[in-house]
């Protein structure tokens, strides 16, 4: 059981302990890392910085002090080159609440009775521009006025208010509306981390030899559409839509998908 | 013959391609709109104390990442991080004064946490020295009827809890033309020297405050280009690049004095 859990039970202590650090900064003092997901300070040292958030500052028109910099490369880089997409499946409040309507929806299933979705992936692509213009024309950064996931995780550190419906909207909308709604199709600060996780090392490997295509890993993830190689091709799953989730990996009785390491270059499509 | 079908084909597929690039292109702006729409109407809220050394309330909106490191910093738990459903810009530092007043600490720990800039420590620095009493969060008002010194009753709470005593905040002295034979002993801000800490407003007797905080943009006027001290030699200065403008309107085309005895239009005829 525990086994067959393992990396759940590691993101869920990953997403809680970094909430938890931020936490007992802001009441106790206990300066390990302080701030909120938008822009933090480690051990009193490093900065780092949502880098969403600074391209949108930046468009916006605002001057971007050194630290921000330094804290928006350093992030980049992890999740361009080692981590991929993982903020969102290991660092982000916001898929637990998103882990819970997609299990309702299996365990209820309400997925056999919705089971095309009607909307593109792409949306969150187009709210990232959408969103640099409105930056850029109203001289505000504009996700970060309206984001759930900063209403969440800074609600969770500084205080929620009405922050819970934030979370009540995102869980309903999940359930009821679109299977993976927000994280899948919508929300453009996972869209920006789906652009920069293409290069990234840390990639789920598929052997299609061990494959005995039960579909099992199809049903579970949250961006079926990374993958298409499932019984066909022994290939990693590139695409930077992966969140790095590994569930996957657990639910899969064959052995046929494990995280590897992607060569620097020459691995693509 | 067998052209045409192939021919349709083609014709329908562009359609299909400009109705589907028309649908995108439609609900991007009706998303785009809808989101500046709601980011305007969020950002508009002008009654607002922003921490020390705050940026003009525009740069300050463009230029805060919303980490909550001023709010961590600040040990009198002065500052708070707007909520959902604090009808205020989401996520951004402010205080009210009436609750907790800035206690003005001499190091001021809130603003060189910022990393941002947002909060820009230069703007409270004098001779290289971190200096509170050059910031301006707001300016403190008096409301002149429901003060109860200006109605005769002694009291200067808001003049005692004044950190800059006797220079922000001074009392003046009249007779009492009511009795004739007391003294009101009535408080004056003098606005260049305030800090707006809200310390008065805090202290003050009144069931509601008296005096209380307003930002400056909100509480000051500005007299503009057209009035020069004539008695500040360092205001006069101003004069010496000073062009002459001329107005010509119909008018100035005669000579005053026939101007001003024409009683056209003036007298029924």
């Amino acid at each position: 059981m525990i086994s067959k859990n393992k990396y759940l039970i590691l993101r869920r202590l990953s997403q809680i302990s970094i909430m938890f650090l931020y936490i007992i900064a802001n009441v106790w003092g206990i300066n390990i890392l302080t701030g909120n997901l938008s822009s933090s300070l480690l051990l009193d040292f490093v900065p780092l910085s949502d880098p969403y958030a600074v391209l949108q500052m930046f468009t916006a028109g605002a001057v971007i002090s050194i630290d921000l910099l330094i804290g928006a490369a350093i992030i980049v880089l992890f999740y361009m080159f080692i981590g991929g997409r993982a903020f969102c499946s290991w660092v982000c409040p916001v898929n637990m609440i998103t882990d819970l309507s997609n299990y309702i929806r299996r365990k209820a299933g309400f997925n056999t009775i919705q089971k095309k979705q009607p909307a593109s992936r792409k949306i969150s692509y187009y709210a990232i521009v959408i969103s640099l213009m409105i930056s850029f024309g109203l001289g505000v950064t504009a996700f970060e006025f309206i984001s759930p996931v900063s209403m969440i995780h800074r609600g969770i550190i500084f205080g929620l208010g009405f922050g819970w419906a934030a979370m009540v909207v995102i869980f309903l909308f999940d359930l009821f509306v679109l299977k993976n709604g927000w994280c899948g199709y919508i929300c453009p600060l996972g869209g920006f981390y789906s652009a920069l996780a293409r290069f990234s090392f840390i990639k789920v490997n598929h052997d299609s030899d061990k494959c005995t295509e039960c579909m099992k890993c199809k049903e579970v993830c949250p961006e079926v559409q990374v993958l298409h190689m499932i019984g066909k091709k022994s290939m990693k799953v590139l695409s930077g839509e992966c969140t790095n989730c590994a569930r996957c990996i657990e639910v899969c009785d064959d052995d046929a998908l494990n995280f590897s390491i992607k060569k620097f270059i020459g691995e693509r499509k | 013959m067998n052209n045409t079908p192939k021919k349709d084909q083609e014709k329908l597929s562009r359609r299909e391609f400009l109705l589907n690039s028309a649908r995108t292109v439609g609900l991007a702006g009706l998303g785009g709109l809808m989101w500046s729409a709601y980011v305007d109407e969020v950002t508009a809220s002008s009654l607002l104390l922003r921490p020390p050394g705050a940026l003009k309330e525009n740069d300050f909106l463009k230029t805060c990442i919303k980490c909550g490191m001023c709010v961590e910093a600040c040990p009198f738990d002065t500052l708070m991080l707007a909520k959902p459903g604090d009808n205020k810009p989401l996520g951004t530092p402010y205080f009210i004064p009436r609750d907790v007043p800035c206690y003005m600490c001499p190091d001021i720990p809130c603003v060189p946490v910022c990393p941002s800039g947002a909060l820009d420590i230069l703007s409270v620095t004098k001779k290289a020295q971190l200096d509170i009493n050059s910031a301006q969060m707001g300016v403190a008002v008096i409301d002149n009827e429901n003060c109860i010194a200006f109605w005769g009753i002694q009291c200067d709470a808001c003049y005692r809890a004044c950190p800059l005593l006797g220079e922000a905040i001074t009392v003046e002295y009249h007779k009492n033309d009511r009795t004739g034979k007391h003294a009101l002993m009535t408080p004056i801000v003098h606005a260049n020297v305030c800090t707006g800490c809200g310390l008065c407003e805090k202290a003050c007797v009144t069931e509601k405050a008296s005096i209380f905080i307003l930002p400056r943009e909100v509480a000051l006027g500005r007299a503009g280009n057209y009035y020069i001290k004539g008695w500040d030699k360092k205001d006069e200065q101003r004069l010496k690049n000073a062009k002459e403008i001329k107005t010509t309107t119909k008018i100035s085309e005669r000579s005053a004095l026939d101007s001003l005895n024409d009683m056209k239009g003036i007298l029924d005829d």
